[in-house]
């Protein structure tokens, strides 16, 4: 359910006496299209390189159990603590066992053997590389999602991009204003008589960082206020923790219809160097807070999961083989996951390159043969409408036509 | 903005960048003894006596306190169970290992008289960064804040370097307490991690992130043959009584290639000519040297200023102190393009606060919170790369909004651990003239005009001006 344009500038009126002003942001909206039920993106930072080898395991690919004596996790057969069949190659790790279920409604599809082509092993150059669209190249400023956001200007709402975490990602950084924000409820000011003077002392500072910031943090205050009593309480129980809590927070606002278009959320945790485990330990009670957190926002949604993806991605995988520590070292290709209805599900793509010695990529990962850029592609172009992604992936001429959606 | 800085600009700016902001007392005994004598008193801070904060400090329990006593008196909540010890609340848990190791954190930043030295410690910190929360780190973070950093934070370089290769903290952090040669026997592994072969993450972070820069040059073979180098460079007691030694039995005794360079001294001298070869080497000069001057003067450093600040890194074989005094004296220093173009990180932003406002601190959990949802939770940096050091990162819609927030808390003593005094009446304009002399907007100076007291106060601790430095 959403306001209809007249009840919105209605009850945007009352709150006039309050600001002190019209914000900006409704002098926008007078002429522009009212927001309501659109597309809407959702993106998942793994952060720390996940592994994705012990996250759908080739179980049948000889050479995997030879790499990792004391972490692999055990094929398919009777009983817990075994990898759960997907195709009678693959198999989901068993921490993610909820996300079986909507994989076999095909609501789920995997990407194997995908990530960023950059040879870089280092956390923060890969994050940075991934999140800004042009991997290799340091000098792109701008975040791929916010160029999406102003590739397709339609909306004028500031919720158009949200990023649920305490830092503004570098994907979604740029020219298209965006919100940062941690919790809704807490999402005011503790002295709400200053709101005006405040707005002004931002509104026209000569400074542009604070005057774009104070802008759209006093525009996503005022419009959060005249949405917050519509905002619907959650339809499913979310598991504990920040990124859980995250997605919680997107699924309301997605219900809202306050026109948000791309949301942004990460989970961090996934560096194992040491002691990873295999069907149980360190990674897995990872994946059990991810897949649970998945699957809660999946049922939160109901059937407005109609108008929504999901996409998972994490900066590089891991060695194919364990280090001496338990764990697994910095490496290259992963696995990535799109959610949704619309997503032709209940399968796994990408062409699996193997894992013998001689396949590896410079000897220790796994390659790549998928660009992610290939799979955001796709989901840019059949579910979000855009066209041109000359400007979102500037230089990248991989195809994209795997089919996922 | 003319072409040079007024006196009055000149002394706020330096009490901006070499200190956590201006307080009335420092601004006049700057302007009573010089820019000068007051930078020189701030280089030799063994100079300067700081008993008050330190009697405050000391105060804090855990501060003095070795690995092994804390481990016995705030165990694992699951071990401090099993022994039947009461764990009523988080006062004898680890967490509290770490709440007292931020109080003396802020408390130092915000009452300490060796400003530069505690801003260098925060420097140092967060370059050679260590996750307080990462396993036995709980109980080794608090030597290494008290023996490692702070004892060399105007020193060498090097001995920074080889203090942080063999601090317990960093071993365990970056994992190097476990890589050990593949050929070592498996009969010497710890009981619940079996080590059987190299691990690279603190070969790659030590390059990436401690010396060289990403950009520096190397390759990954240079980051297995470092790896290889410190081998054997591990742990008695991570939990505990943790401490540094080299294990001989497992170190990878074959030649290694460093960065062109042949290794085959063998033993522990392998991980030793690494320090050497690495805070020796031309990129690791350029790195730091840049990475002090994106501290002290602007976001994108002046590459002529970078130059001379490497030149003086390699001149003085990384002299921290004699960096720093050519990147403060440089005339880009004092230049009007780099007034107010720091914007503060979140605890630039209390402390100058507090510091402003000669709020009377004592932290407490609350104000903790504050630096947390701005995005700074203190010694609880996850990633190897510590916490950024550029505008942009810091002022998200969030982060904005909570600097806000803890502006109109704090004037109206709704933080507790921070009083102001509400002797009125307080000059505004002279707090105005500590944040931005003779340059507050004319925004800033209209809401300046408000009729409540506070109301000015809180207006001014959030506008922009009071956001940089």
């Amino acid at each position: 359910m959403h306001l209809s344009r007249r009840q919105f500038l209605k009850s945007a009126g009352l709150s006039f006496v309050a600001l002190g002003s019209p914000p900006p942001f409704l002098l926008r909206a007078a002429g522009a299209e009212q927001t309501g039920r659109g597309k809407v993106l959702v993106v998942v930072f793994q952060r720390g390189g996940m592994d994705g080898l012990n996250v759908v395991v080739p179980f049948k690919d000889r050479a995997y159990y030879g790499l990792r004596p004391s972490i692999a996790v055990a094929e398919p057969a009777s009983g817990v603590e075994r990898a759960i069949d997907l195709d009678g190659f693959y198999g989901l790790h068993p921490a993610l066992a909820p996300l079986k279920n909507i994989y076999d409604k095909g609501r789920l599809a995997i990407i194997h053997a995908a990530g960023s082509p950059d040879n870089t092993r280092s956390h923060f150059d890969a994050q940075d590389y991934m999140e800004v669209g042009t991997p290799g190249t340091k000098s792109t400023r701008e975040g791929w999602l916010n160029r999406a956001l102003n590739n397709n200007p339609l909306g004028d709402s500031p919720f158009r991009g949200v990023a649920v975490s305490p830092q503004t990602p570098r994907a979604m950084a740029g020219a298209a204003p965006t919100l940062t924000l941690s919790s809704i409820e807490e999402f005011r000011l503790r002295n709400a008589a200053l709101g005006p003077a405040l707005q002004k002392l931002y509104g026209a500072s000569a400074d542009p960082l604070f005057r774009r910031g104070g802008e759209s943090l006093f525009d996503a205050m005022a419009r959060l206020r005249l949405v917050e009593e519509k905002l619907p309480p959650s339809a499913a129980s979310y598991p504990a923790g920040r990124f859980a809590g995250g997605l919680k927070q997107i699924a309301r606002l997605i219900k809202a219809d306050v026109g948000l278009e791309i949301a942004f959320s990460e989970i961090d945790g996934w560096d194992t160097h040491v002691a990873e485990g295999g069907a149980t330990g360190q990674l897995a009670n990872r994946l059990k807070e991810f897949g649970e957190g998945l699957t809660a926002f999946y049922q939160d949604l109901g059937d407005r999961m109609e108008d929504v993806v999901l996409l998972t991605m994490s900066e590089f995988g891991r060695t194919a083989r364990e280090n001496g520590n338990r764990g697994t070292d910095h490496g290259h290709a992963n696995v990535m996951f799109v959610l949704g209805p619309r997503v032709r599900g209940g399968k796994v793509y990408g062409r699996w390159p193997g894992l013998a010695q001689e396949v590896l990529y410079e000897g220790r990962d796994l390659d790549l043969t998928t660009d992610y850029r290939s799979v955001c592609s796709e989901v840019l172009t059949r579910h979000l409408g855009q066209r041109d992604l000359t400007k979102i992936f500037p230089g990248f001429r991989g195809k994209s036509e795997i089919g996922i959606i | 903005m003319s072409a040079t800085l007024s006196d009055e600009q000149k002394t706020v700016h330096l009490l901006n960048r070499i200190s956590f902001g201006p307080t009335p007392k420092e601004v006049q005994r700057v302007h009573r003894i010089g820019i000068r004598a007051y930078l020189n008193e701030q280089l030799t801070p063994q100079n300067i006596s700081d008993g008050a904060v330190e009697e405050k400090v000391a105060g804090l329990k855990t501060m003095r306190m070795n690995g092994h006593e804390l481990f016995e008196l705030y165990p694992p909540p699951k071990l401090a169970k099993e022994a039947g010890m009461a764990t009523g609340g988080a006062m004898n848990t680890p967490r509290f290992i770490i709440f007292e190791l931020q109080q003396a954190r802020l408390l130092r930043a915000v009452d300490s008289q060796r400003q530069l030295y505690e801003l260098m410690v925060d420097f140092w910190s967060n370059h050679f960064n260590v996750f307080a929360a990462k396993g036995a780190d709980r109980w080794l973070m608090t030597s290494y804040d008290r023996d490692t950093i702070r004892p060399r934070a105007l020193g060498k370089f090097r001995d920074l370097l080889l203090a942080t290769a063999q601090s317990p903290a960093m071993l365990f952090y970056l994992d190097n307490w476990l890589s050990v040669s593949p050929q070592a026997p498996a009969a010497r592994a710890p009981a619940n991690v079996r080590r059987r072969g190299i691990n690279e993450n603190y070969a790659r972070e030590i390059m990436e992130l401690h010396t060289l820069g990403v950009e520096g040059g190397y390759s990954q073979q240079d980051v297995h043959e470092i790896a290889r180098c410190f081998t054997g460079w591990t742990l008695r007691r991570p939990r505990g009584d943790a401490e540094f030694y080299f294990d001989p039995r497992l170190h990878d005794q074959g030649a290694k290639t460093v960065l062109g360079t042949r290794i085959a001294s063998g033993g522990m001298e392998d991980g030793l000519r690494v320090i050497d070869l690495l805070a020796r080497h031309p990129a690791t000069a350029k790195f730091i040297a840049t990475k002090l001057v994106r501290r002290f003067v602007a976001d994108d450093p002046p590459a002529s200023l970078v130059h001379r600040a490497t030149e003086a890194f390699r001149r003085t074989d990384g002299d921290i102190r004699d960096v720093l005094q050519t990147v403060i004296e440089a005339p880009e220093f004092f230049s009007p393009e780099v007034y107010q173009a720091k914007v503060k990180k979140p605890i630039e932003y209390v402390a100058s606060a507090l510091r402003l406002m000669e709020a009377e601190t004592r932290v407490t959990p609350q104000l903790l919170r504050y630096l947390g949802r701005m995005g700074e939770p203190l010694f609880l940096a996850q990633p190897p790369t510590g916490y950024p050091d550029v505008g942009s990162s810091w002022i998200s819609s969030d982060m904005l909004l909570t600097r806000m927030n803890f502006a109109i808390d704090l004037v109206t003593n709704r933080i507790d651990g921070a009083r102001v005094s509400t002797q009125a009446p307080r000059d505004i304009q002279a707090f105005a003239r500590m944040v931005a002399p003779d340059s507050l907007s004319t925004a800033t100076r209209v809401a300046l005009t408000e009729p409540a007291e506070s109301d000015k106060l809180a207006l001014l601790l959030a506008a922009p001006e009071f956001q940089r430095r």
